[in-house]
């Protein structure tokens, strides 16, 4: 499925790899939590690019401390009403200070961009028939914020009051 | 009250566009029924048994005079020319047709009004004590903190997709008339050291099918803190409350399962973090603001007493009925709380005509500064009126059959719409509501039986709030045949109490005999100037079990 990322479509390098499967070599790839927290030590010394995929009972603060060693963080979103990934993303985001790419997999349907940009989720894996156009419409809909978030949008309170 | 300013009101004119075109996506088939129902239950549109239902957010219940014509104006033209008021504080219109809604939101817009987050697991509108501002004892006004929590709230991108939906009620005093500890979130306004408001912070109170009284949680949190707290509050609950079973998943479930001190340990952690982050830390300048539209109205200086007043209560005993149930004590002397009854006998709970709104409106504008609350119990209060206007007002309400002197009264119930109307329910409700009330409709034998609240649910759902009703009554199906089931000592006051299940439920046929015999046990055991929740604490379940189900 297509990957939109920083609003433009982007090939998807990475390689999903299975808990059993060994490791393509020199191939970004994303691991789950529990094999990358089993094999941390020898994942290290890898060249190519890791990321971890949190499921969506997994939290992200097992991962706070190993966050420099991670190019990406997916977020698995099993339902579109499962909504704990936008907690994971700020907590990434804002108070783990992560730079990298925070993609949202699994059920992500346009009236959900918004709300998961906003959290700090930057990559979206879309349905195939999903245009920029329509990407672009979808998350500038609401053009205005009352909450300060991680992306750093100014909020209505501080529009209000001049700062 | 609170005035949109250019900000608030761009926000919700990009809402009514973005939700027309989620609309006109689903008429035109691009999307399915499926895909569109959690677009649809973000703005209160519901598919009820016969019909989409529309759910109007009232804010804390407050509406101007050419807010009530509006709703007025979206009853007639849309709608079958009525509409329902809600136990919170919002109005539902229960026929309207899809293609009709975006012109409906439209005309909402254009009076700051929206659906806004009416619906969906999301933080729902915020509801308050249909008081604020009027009652002596008040610590601040609740309106303000409502007012600051309804803006974090409105399309807070974190807490869009809950567990489950949430509830966060504000009352500004102890005496709490917004059922605060049966939310799931519940604010009561404290003195702070510092001179401030503080707010004490119940957390994990509800209904449904397993009632829970909210624990305290928070205790005095400051004034620049509140939403740094919500905030913490929220997000241990969206990480961690339940998501596998629609009934386990609200709030309650999770205090309860970890206790009260695992909660508070949690949203304190929680509440560290988000604090030193900084960025919810709430500006005076906005705090001052937001309290500014609350200000006091322009009172005149008047005296307490009014010579126009005891002269039309001896000379019309009507309107002293009126006056004794109805009003309730300002203060500003000279100034009283007027009620308005959603509850005519033969009447639908919470139910106004177009033509009955309009009036309200008209009368809010030329005797209570243009302002009004719709309360949970599902009546209206004017909450300035001048004590010298009290009969004109009652007059001019008689003449549109809103003058039931009943509030609080056995004929005055919270009732759901039941299976009259809704998809879940397992039995009526209405017609039950409706029966009781005839039976009690004798005035001074109402008065003679005095405060006694009767809440009216047709599913263990509970939106009628059995739970809570000093008698509760709540309709169950048995192999097809509708069965309710009594609970008695039910309270959603600051004495919160969750009623006991009396003995096996009865017939519809049965039901309004029962509810006599229960009123006789109370009448024959009642001590002097005790209400009927009073004597039940006092003497207990058995008595009335006893001769409820002695003759069976």
């Amino acid at each position: 499925m297509p990957l939109v990322k920083n609003g433009a479509f982007e090939d998807d390098k990475w390689i999903v790899v299975e808990d059993d499967a060994d490791l393509p070599a020199d191939k970004p790839v994303i691991l789950s939590l529990t094999r990358w927290q089993a094999e941390r030590d020898s994942l290290i010394g890898r060249n190519a690019p890791i990321a971890v995929k949190l499921a969506s009972s997994e939290a992200p603060d097992p991962l706070e401390t190993d966050l420099d060693r991670l190019t990406m963080v997916a977020l698995d979103f099993p339902a579109f009403k499962d909504g704990r990934g936008y907690s994971y993303a700020r907590l990434l985001r804002e108070r783990f200070g992560f730079q990298g790419e925070i993609r949202a997999t699994g059920e992500v349907l346009r009236d959900q961009w918004l709300a998961m940009s906003r959290c700090g989720i930057d990559a979206f894996i879309v349905a195939d028939n999903v245009t920029l156009e329509m990407f672009d419409a979808a998350i500038s809909e609401l053009s205005l914020v009352y909450q300060p978030t991680g992306d750093g949008r100014k909020t209505i309170l501080q529009m209000r009051h001049g700062n | 009250m609170y005035r949109y300013d250019e900000f608030d009101t761009q926000l919700v004119q990009e809402r009514v566009a973005q939700f027309s075109g989620q609309v006109a996506r689903r008429l035109a088939g691009e999307i399915t029924e499926d895909q569109f129902k959690p677009l649809r239950l973000m703005n209160g549109v519901y598919l009820q048994l016969h019909a989409y239902m529309l759910r109007v957010a009232v804010p804390y219940g407050t509406l101007s005079g050419k807010q009530m014509h509006m709703l007025a104006h979206i009853a007639r033209k849309y709608d079958k020319g009525y509409g329902h008021f809600t136990t919170r504080q919002n109005i539902q219109y229960n026929w309207p047709t899809l293609k009709d809604i975006p012109a409906i939101l439209t005309d909402l817009a254009s009076v700051e009004m929206h659906a806004i987050q009416t619906s969906g697991n999301c933080i729902r509108n915020v509801t308050s004590d249909q008081y604020a501002g009027a009652a002596a004892e008040e610590i601040d006004d609740p309106r303000i903190w409502s007012e600051i929590i309804r803006q974090w709230s409105t399309f807070h991108p974190e807490f869009t997709y809950l567990p489950r939906k949430f509830k966060i009620a504000v009352a500004g005093m102890h005496t709490d008339r917004a059922a605060i500890r049966f939310h799931d979130i519940g604010i009561e306004i404290v003195a702070g050291k510092d001179g401030k408001p503080a707010f004490d912070i119940f957390v994990g109170g509800g209904q449904g099918r397993t009632p829970m009284i909210a624990p305290l949680i928070g205790t005095a949190i400051p004034a620049d803190d509140l939403i740094a707290y919500l905030e913490a509050t929220l997000r241990v609950y969206n990480m961690n409350g339940r998501r596998d079973n629609l009934y386990k998943s609200r709030i309650k479930i999770l205090v309860h399962a970890i206790g009260a001190d695992e909660m508070r340990r949690q949203v304190e952690e929680e509440f560290a973090h988000v604090k030193e982050q900084g960025a919810l830390a709430l500006p005076e300048a906005e705090i001052e603001r937001i309290r500014a539209y609350f200000s006091p109205p322009a009172y005149e200086t008047l005296s307490d007493t009014s010579a126009k007043l005891d002269q039309a209560m001896s000379a019309n005993k009507a309107f002293a009925n009126w006056v004794k149930t109805n009003i309730a004590t300002h203060k500003q002397p000279g100034y009283a709380i007027a009620n308005i009854s959603l509850k005519p006998v033969g009447g639908v709970a919470g139910d106004a005509s177009a033509d009955q709104m309009d009036v309200i409106a008209d009368l809010a504008t030329a005797y209570s500064f243009d302002e009004m609350r719709i309360t949970h119990e599902q009546n209206i209060t004017f909450a300035h009126v001048k004590k010298d206007d009290l009969f004109a007002l009652w007059q001019k309400l008689e003449d549109v059959g809103l003058g039931t002197s009943n509030l609080a009264l056995i004929t005055d119930h919270i009732v759901c719409p039941g299976l009259d109307y809704c998809a879940l329910a397992n039995a009526r409700s209405i017609p039950i509501s409706q029966q009781i009330a005839e039976c009690f409709a004798d005035l001074d034998r109402q008065h003679n039986i005095g405060e006694l609240k009767i809440k009216i649910s047709g599913c263990i759902n509970a939106c009628g709030h059995h739970h809570v009703g000093h008698i509760g009554i709540l309709g169950v199906d048995k192999k097809g045949t509708e069965f309710y089931q009594i609970s008695l000592g039910g309270s959603a006051d600051e004495n919160a109490s969750i009623g006991e299940i009396v003995g096996p439920a009865f017939t519809e046929d049965e039901l309004v005999g029962a509810i006599e015999n229960i009123v006789e046990t109370y009448l024959s055991t009642r001590q002097t100037d005790e209400r009927f929740i009073d004597t039940y604490r006092r003497i207990g379940k058995d008595p009335f079990k006893e001769n409820l189900y002695a003759t069976r």
